[in-house]
């Protein structure tokens, strides 16, 4: 019994790959994952290069932000969403503003350019995030931050 | 005093205690005015104040006033929420729609707009699974797409056929209006608006084509336009058998 | 002589086995990639849009979801209601619940269009939505039922049986009745919003049920079965004509009330693919003639097993005419009034399933078909054949 519940996972495991593969292949909406922005430290272990945002400092310090964002973001979607409550800065377009990334022509790129400021560290520690499926991951019309 | 002729000491202080009177006034109103408009206006934009149940937005149409053909608010909507379709008109969401109507009997024909009827108990409401549809305190009810499973459930459930499922891939949403594959979407009252404290696109483009078929406001105000409107001429709710208090109504059917 | 008691695993060649696997677990494949594919392009690829929102997958999804209840009454019987002729049939009654269920919730569950929030589905809950209970009722039943088997299957529980087989058919008539106030509470339809629907459903759920079974025995132990395949062959008929009954109560009723006229003369007549299904699919294929089958002449295995055939084809077209015809007629949101719009408003809604979806449904029922096969080479199931002609009164 044990022999073939082993090939069964086996087959599973051949089967999602080949679909993965596949999948990678005629994908037509694939983020372009060629270039991951790093940068090497001790010439062994590469670290993500964050893109400097605009103005001096965040809503938070960066210890917070690197931590605890992503429990900003959640609680705060869940704040406006449900109650209204939209402080000014805490808005995500908020933080798409200053946190923009020029690209081509001096225009904000999109989460589909690996330059992306969210891309550079959730690229690298392999984290997919679904944000950008629904909301404009460039500011539109707003001033790009130098980089 | 309302003739010309007065004798000139009485004019003189008559005319002196009215201007002081008239100044009291005066100053009065203005310094009450501006406070009373900016708390209206603080209400609206106070970051951090959680909307409640005090007010309750809501929608009249006056079909009388609405012209077949005209398709204005719709215009309106989509370039407010970014909906610029994919061509294929069966599965492209559609906020607000022209309904253009013959009774079967009478001939009387009409023609008005039908988008989420913003339910006080909103079957789509009751039927969510996950509880992603949901009313807000204010009575705008909403899909909170983060937790939108997609299963359109709330479809099926919609006396109206308010609600669309997004069902390809989309781009360059409008900041104020997210809207992705996979979830369903319906009317928003032009929340990001309200909150704004200004009112949904449809009603400003009907009223910019000099129409004025729809008013906005506060239903639980009875000062405002609409509640007055509301209370001097009949008005119906679509379905209003169905029981669902909707905060959308409509004259002249 | 084989000891009463004593039960086996499924006894097929290796190397035949391995090939119907194989081939079951490539239909459900393709399934997986029709999934992947609608998950991944978005649904404008299939045939549902926002007039038709629920299509072919969910036709196959709450036959089989129905099915899977029914396909328990077996254990019911024999656990239950003390009828000693359908115990040793009872463990593989639980696995072809277990199976039928599992393979409809993967069909709804790969329709969604956010499936990656499964985990939101199955964590947030709104306890006003039926949806919401059935989530615990479909998950709840997997348990209950593997509970029920365990049981079953450890000597040292026997006794529990009858609690276990209690707990099971309470869980079961809750969970077809949730799922037919899924539609039976939807005020907005006029085809719908009908408290009928709830014994409507559970009498489907016995007749698809037992048909089901009775195909899955036969072909398990071909002639050594016919005496088991004869008594259930009678109970079919008895379900059928409940279907019948309470799908006349259904539509009469309505008929009755003015307010219906719209949409009853639309399946009744008016509504082209929809009214053939219902007629001569439901009624006649699906009831009529597995009643005559089953009530006349001798009640030969290969009679029984094509009144199977038809009862099944016919709840499918039932399930069809229900999800799909109940969607199909408009919204009455203007009575008396004809009306038109961009939203296809006052329109009949046309349907035509893509082949991803229709991949998706038999994707379903592969899945279905894998978890039983594995589940009956795995574990003793299987009473030996004697076991069945033994214990027949």
């Amino acid at each position: 019994m044990v022999r073939w519940l082993l090939a069964l996972t086996m087959i599973g495991v051949l089967s999602a790959a080949a679909l993965v593969t596949v999948a990678q292949a005629t994908d037509s909406q694939t983020v372009n994952s060629q270039t991951v922005n790093t940068q090497t430290v001790n010439s062994r272990v590469p670290i993500p290069f964050v893109p400097k945002g605009k103005g001096d400092v965040c809503v938070r310090d960066v210890a917070f932000m690197r931590a605890n964002h992503m429990e900003l973001l959640l609680h705060q979607r869940d704040a406006t969403v449900h109650q209204g409550v939209r402080p000014k800065e805490s808005r995500l377009n908020a933080c798409l503003d200053c946190h923009a990334v020029a690209g081509k022509g001096g225009k904000p790129v999109s989460y589909k350019d690996p330059k992306h400021f969210c891309r550079a560290c959730h690229d690298y520690a392999a984290v997919s995030i679904d944000c950008f499926a629904c909301h404009n991951s460039a500011p539109t019309g707003a001033e790009v931050a130098g980089q | 005093m309302n003739n010309g002729t007065k004798a000139p000491a009485c004019d003189k202080a008559v005319s002196g205690r009215r201007g002081f009177l008239a100044g009291l006034v005066g100053a009065g109103v203005l310094s009450l005015a501006p406070g009373v408009t900016l708390y209206r206006f603080a209400e609206a934009n106070e970051a951090g104040a959680a909307v409640t149940s005090k007010v309750r937005w809501g929608m009249l149409i006056d079909a009388s006033k609405c012209t077949p053909g005209c398709t204005e608010c719709v215009t309106a909507c989509n370039d407010e929420h970014g909906l610029s379709g994919t061509g294929r008109p069966k599965t492209d969401a559609q906020w607000i729609r022209k309904v253009d109507g013959k009774n079967k009997k009478t001939g009387k024909q009409w023609s008005l707009p039908v988008m989420c009827q913003h339910c006080a108990e909103p079957p789509c409401v009751d039927v969510c699974p996950t509880g992603a549809s949901f009313k807000r305190a204010d009575g705008i009810v909403l899909v909170d797409k983060h937790t939108c499973i997609g299963c359109r459930y709330c479809m099926m459930a919609c006396p109206y056929k308010a609600r669309s499922f997004v069902h390809e891939d989309l781009e360059n949403q409008k900041p104020y209006s997210p809207r992705g594959k996979g979830t369903v979407e319906s009317c928003t009252l032009c929340v990001h608006r309200v909150d704004a404290g200004r009112r949904p696109a449809c009603v400003d483009a009907c009223e910019a084509a000099g129409h004025g078929a729809m008013i906005f406001g506060d239903i639980n105000d009875p000062d405002s336009a609409i509640s007055k409107r509301l209370a001097a001429y009949p008005s119906m709710a679509i379905r209003a058998d169905l029981g669902l208090d909707p905060g959308v109504r409509y004259q002249g059917i | 002589m084989a000891r009463p008691g004593r039960y086996e695993t499924l006894a097929m060649n290796g190397r035949r086995f391995w090939m119907i696997l194989a081939a079951v677990g490539g239909l459900a494949g393709m399934g997986l990639l029709a999934a992947w594919t609608m998950e991944h392009r978005g649904h404008w690829i299939t045939g549902m849009d926002n007039q038709i929102v629920w299509g072919m997958p969910h036709v196959f999804a709450v036959f089989l979801i129905v099915a899977a209840s029914g396909a328990l009454n077996v254990a019911s019987m024999g656990s239950v209601f003390g009828r000693a002729a359908y115990k040793p049939l009872s463990r593989l009654s639980g696995l072809l619940a277990i199976a039928l269920l599992a393979g409809g919730l993967c069909i709804l569950v790969l329709d969604l269009g956010r499936p990656d929030r499964l985990i939101v589905a199955m964590t947030t809950y709104n306890f006003e939505s039926v949806f919401a209970w059935n989530i615990f009722l479909y998950t709840g039943f997997i348990a209950v039922v593997g509970v029920y088997m365990w049981v079953q299957m450890t000597h040292k529980l026997r006794r529990f049986q009858g609690l276990a087989g209690t707990v099971a058919l309470i869980w079961r008539l809750v969970l077809t009745t949730g799922t037919g106030l899924i539609f039976g509470m939807l005020v907005a339809r006029e085809a719908y919003d009908a408290a009928v629907m709830a014994p409507l459903f559970i009498a489907m759920s016995l007749a698809f049920g037992t048909a089901l079974f009775i195909l899955v025995a036969v072909g398990l132990y071909g002639h050594a079965a016919a005496d088991m395949i004869r008594r259930m062959g009678r109970l079919l008929g008895i379900f059928a004509a409940a279907v019948l009954y309470f799908t006349a109560a259904q539509h009469l009723t309505n008929l009755y009330a003015a307010e219906h006229a719209g949409v009853e003369r639309f399946i009744l007549a008016d509504g082209g693919a929809i009214t053939s299904l219902f007629w001569v699919g439901q009624v006649l294929l699906g009831g009529i003639v597995p009643l005559f089958l089953l009530f006349t002449g001798a009640q030969g295995s290969r009679r029984i097993m094509t009144a199977c055939a038809l009862v099944i084809l016919g709840g499918f077209a039932q399930v069809y005419v229900i999800i799909i015809g109940g969607q199909a007629y408009p919204l009455e949101m203007f009575p008396g009034v004809a009306v038109s719009s961009t939203f296809f408003d006052g329109q009949i809604a046309t349907y035509g399933p893509s082949i991803f979806e229709i991949l998706l449904g038999l994707g379903g029922v592969a899945i279905a078909g894998l978890i039983a096969l594995v589940g009956l080479r795995a574990l003793p199931l299987l009473p030996a054949a004697a076991a069945l002609t033994e214990s027949t009164e």
